[in-house]
């Protein structure tokens, strides 16, 4: 099962607690989260349904590839980071 | 008269309210981020939209003067075609349909007393009709072929500052855009036309410069008791409307500048009008030091320049477009700058009052509407 975490400063924001679930890719996953977790959806991804510009989302401790359509592969051991970006200021 | 200003600032919104011993901040809310513009709306709930940096852009909603916040729903762009491309037409990147910033918050006509405009950058314009539940764009402004040739004027992309909605028929919405000029629709956003001819632009060639489709009106307002008088604080300077809109004279203001970000018309002259100027136009700050506003009481033949009260030497603060307000009746306006001064004048402009020097840079200044 697939671990994945926020950062804390998004949880001054809205409720994000910490997640397991069983998915093949990181969409997958974040899918399954935003269904229990709608608010969280529009601080991650954004109109386009893409990660935000400024946040960083990390697979294993290598930056996601596929930003645009989030199809990085899992493995039952991944575990998921979603970070700002430091670029972000 | 209203006895409190809602300020949005880089940190957060603050309310400013007058009590027997004058005006001073009485309360810190939304703290730590940018609240990049606000509007009370005509049921009395306060909508501020918030800039979250890596988050996006949100709008939270109180219901209760601002004592408690819940997250509302922000417009969102429709999602992109498969296999289509926007260019921006300066930069040649793609455009992403994506909320950038929320520029601008406006009721609707008094008639719809649940209605709320939203403009913002990367261009689109949104309303709601159920007080801010959801928002629906505008689809007749956003696929109207040339709105892909408006450009950024201040920020990358371009961005809708000002909705003036016609106290004369609700359906009747004009927009400033930076830049992409003043577009009005008179059949409630499904068809749109570009006016605003007469307004000028130097950063443009010669040939161009007359183009009403490539002007940066930083601030357009209208007088709600005699809507055809328009006053615009453009790039290059003030423009005056008596049919509108649809055409603009040029205004000039030599003494100090004809150049700045924000105005405000009263709303029972259509002659007076006020304006806070710069050194024109690459380095923004009042000239040589001294803060000035800047007055016309007789539809810009004159102007005077009211500076009781504010500082004349070493004064460097810039006034962003929507940090100059006027209340309902005429009589009251308030002011904060990019440095976190605030001020208040209670005899339109005569005399002001410093109310802040420690605030952060303000974004945003409205008069209450409730008593």
């Amino acid at each position: 099962m697939a671990q994945l975490h926020f950062t804390q400063n998004l949880r001054r924001h809205t409720p994000c607690p910490s997640y397991i679930g069983d998915a093949p890719t990181v969409a997958v996953l974040l899918n399954d989260y935003f269904d229990k977790y709608a608010g969280v959806r529009s601080y991650v991804l954004d109109d386009q349904g893409q990660v935000r510009h400024h946040v960083k989302v990390l697979v294993d401790g290598v930056n996601l590839r596929d930003r645009a359509a989030l199809s990085d592969a899992l493995t039952p051991d991944s575990e998921v980071y979603v970070f700002q970006a430091l670029s972000g200021g | 008269m209203s006895d409190r200003i809602w300020v949005g600032t880089r940190k957060g919104l603050f309310a400013i309210e007058r009590s027997t011993a004058g005006w001073s901040i009485t309360d810190a809310m939304l703290l730590g981020d940018p609240v990049t513009m606000l509007v009370e709306d005509r049921n009395g709930a306060i909508h501020a939209a918030q800039d979250m940096g890596h988050f996006g852009s949100k709008i939270k909603r109180s219901v209760d003067s601002g004592n408690s916040w819940e997250e509302r729903a922000v417009p969102q762009y429709p999602e992109m075609p498969e296999g289509y491309e926007e260019i921006d037409p300066i930069h040649n990147l793609p455009v992403k349909w994506d909320l950038r910033t929320i520029w601008s918050l406006e009721n609707g006509h008094r008639d719809r007393p649940n209605e709320l405009w939203c403009g913002t950058i990367p261009g689109g314009l949104f309303r709601s009709s159920d007080g801010g539940d959801t928002w629906q764009m505008v689809e007749g402004l956003w696929y109207h072929p040339d709105r892909k040739n408006w450009v950024g004027g201040g920020a990358d992309f371009p961005g809708i500052h000002s909705i003036l909605i016609d106290p004369r028929s609700a359906d009747t919405v004009r927009i400033g855009v930076s830049c992409g000029g003043i577009w009005v629709s008179e059949d409630g956003g499904e068809k749109w036309d570009c006016r605003g001819v007469g307004q000028r632009a130097e950063y443009m060639p010669p040939e161009q410069a007359m183009n009403p489709a490539v002007q940066d009106p930083h601030c357009v307002v209208q007088c709600s008791t005699n809507p055809d008088r328009i006053w615009i604080q453009h790039h290059n300077g003030i423009f005056r409307s008596d049919d509108a809109g649809d055409t603009c004279s040029e205004i000039v203001c030599e003494n100090p500048s004809s150049f700045g970000f924000a105005t405000v018309v009263d709303p029972n002259d259509p002659d007076t009008a006020w304006f806070i100027p710069g050194v024109k136009d690459q380095q923004r700050y009042p000239r040589d030091g001294s803060l000035v506003v800047t007055r016309t009481a007789d539809a810009g033949e004159t102007f005077e320049s009211l500076t009781n009260g504010l500082p004349q030497t070493h004064a460097y603060d810039l006034v962003y477009r929507h940090a100059l307000d006027i209340d309902g009746r005429g009589e009251r306006l308030a002011f904060g700058s990019t440095t976190g001064n605030f001020w208040v004048s209670e005899n339109r402009g005569e005399h002001w009052t410093q109310i802040s020097s420690t605030l952060p840079p303000v974004y945003c200044v409205k008069f209450s509407s409730s008593p």
